[in-house]
């Protein structure tokens, strides 16, 4: 593509980052399962790398910003159609990378140098999407109410969308008391609860390296989510997933008073209600609460409901 | 509570200049120390100098107490304090500047799995491009506290088991545009 050519592409370059392929593989499932459904042409970014991620940054800025930028670069190369980012470390990581080439020319110019000794086109605008922007502004509510066949067998949820979806360089929905995953779900006829943890951290990659924080900080969003009478917490990001799924365990040893709460992707929820198979939704994949998921993920599809 | 006094010999004013100067540093200097940070910080409660604390240690030039607090290890990277503070200073990419220092001159504090885990994760990363979790795991378990692999077992069991956890080293096909190499090869 010749620079400085509009992009004519269609649909989404999904980028999955590490996460996904791994640990997240149900994020994957039944966020492919659920673009599947709402009819929106979904593509892999080929030969993706590794985002550069938090921990890169903590090691070397400049490769860190590298990493991302050969990501974008490659997504040009593919047609320059939006980047669909599901996890929120890559989604930030990839912005930032943007957002500093546009403040710092330092940044721009290591950017620049790099993409040509690597025979890689240099960056356009390209936009880095999360699946809760897509859905909330490409969707819609409305359709997605539209095209509900099931009714929401399971209990109220608890929306956690995380840190680094909310802030700072994103287009995901308003920093403090974010609403928009509230109101897709309470669109599809799934109750929410008033969650003042939304934006939490989760303890991020704490949990494996200093552990008792870590899991510490995954049981206060828990514990909160649980007196709120949440029957499940619904998130967006692999990560969150990982530690509020996988330490629950450990958690009950120091409180058995902690219910089990099943951790679900929004589009899990999404891909059920609008008709999608569980097991392309990756349902059978959570830990804890997993007969509370199994439960509530095989009533019948029914004829259109109206909610 | 045990007092510290500072003295100013003991401070390298310039080098609070040279934090300053890095991209996302640059608001350093208009702190004014009224706490926002410490107090929207999810983890300042573990940290041994609160976020505030290692903002006015930098800008003052005390080098060696800011790049040996676990507190810049502790930070993680929830941008919380980023977007709350009243000066508009990313106290994050503070963080940031000072981890990479800290890292690249070997001032760690000891027994803290999370500098390795930065250092193991880069060097995977730069060779293959990708990160696989599970070796990652296992090769920072193993520089850290090998013990640890005992207690990560049922964890690693759910995972294995609900098809979470792939064995495979994941990597990308053209390694030579990888930043690392790229520049070995070119005109830099």
């Amino acid at each position: 593509m010749a620079n400085g050519e509009p992009s004519t592409a269609t649909g989404y370059l999904y980028y999955p980052g590490c996460s996904l392929k791994g640990t997240g593989i149900a994020y994957e499932e039944s966020l492919l399962t659920l673009f599947r459904l709402l009819e929106l042409p979904v593509t892999e970014l080929t030969d993706w790398n590794c985002c550069g991620a938090t921990t890169y940054m903590s090691s070397d800025e400049r490769d860190a910003q590298l990493l991302a930028a050969r990501n974008l670069s490659l997504a040009r190369q593919a047609g320059g159609a939006d980047v669909l980012a599901p996890c929120n470390a890559c989604y930030l990581t990839l912005r930032k990378c943007v957002d500093f080439c546009k403040k710092y020319k330092s940044v721009a110019d290591d950017v620049h140098s790099y993409l040509e000794d690597a025979h890689l086109p240099t960056l356009q605008d390209v936009a880095i999407r999360h699946p809760l922007e897509v859905l909330y502004t490409d969707v819609g509510v409305e359709r997605l109410r539209a095209g509900v066949v099931r009714k929401w067998p399971g209990g109220p949820v608890a929306c956690y969308y995380g840190c680094q979806a909310v802030r700072p360089y994103t287009e995901v929905d308003r920093e403090s008391n974010p609403m928009r995953m509230d109101e897709i779900l309470n669109a599809v006829g799934v109750p929410t609860v008033p969650y003042a943890l939304k934006t939490k951290c989760c303890g991020a990659s704490h949990t494996g390296t200093i552990r008792d924080v870590g899991v510490r900080l995954s049981y206060i969003l828990l514990r909160e989510a649980a007196r709120q009478q949440a029957k499940a917490v619904a998130v967006i990001c692999p990560l969150c997933q990982f530690n509020l799924d996988l330490y629950q365990a450990e958690m009950r040893r120091s409180d058995p008073s902690l219910p089990e709460l099943p951790i679900i992707y929004l589009t899990q929820i999404l891909g059920w209600v609008l008709g999608g198979d569980p097991k392309d939704l990756g349902v059978q994949r959570c830990v804890s609460g997993a007969n509370t998921v199994r439960q509530w993920f095989t009533s019948e599809k029914g004829a259109p409901v109206h909610v | 509570m045990k007092r510290h006094i500072k003295y100013q010999v003991d401070a390298q004013a310039d080098w609070g200049a040279m934090v300053g100067e890095q991209p996302g540093c640059e608001r350093l200097f208009s702190c004014i120390q009224c706490g926002t940070c410490s107090g929207t910080c999810p983890v300042s409660i573990y940290m041994d100098l609160s976020p505030r604390r290692i903002m006015a240690l930098v800008r003052e030039g005390f080098r060696d107490d800011a790049l040996a607090s676990k507190t810049i290890w502790l930070c993680a990277s929830c941008y919380s304090c980023s977007v709350a503070c009243p000066q508009k200073i990313s106290v994050t990419d503070v963080m940031y500047a000072l981890k990479r220092e800290a890292l690249s001159k070997g001032i760690l504090p000891k027994d803290l799995a999370i500098p390795v885990l930065a250092q193991e994760f880069c060097s995977m990363v730069s060779k293959t491009g990708r990160n696989s979790e599970f070796w990652l795991v296992l090769r920072v378990a193993l520089r850290t506290n090998p013990f640890a692999l005992f207690t990560m077992l049922p964890v690693a069991w759910n995972l294995m088991r609900t098809g979470r956890l792939p064995l495979g080293r994941e990597a990308i096909v053209r390694k030579w545009e990888l930043p690392a190499r790229a520049a070995a090869k070119g005109v830099r």
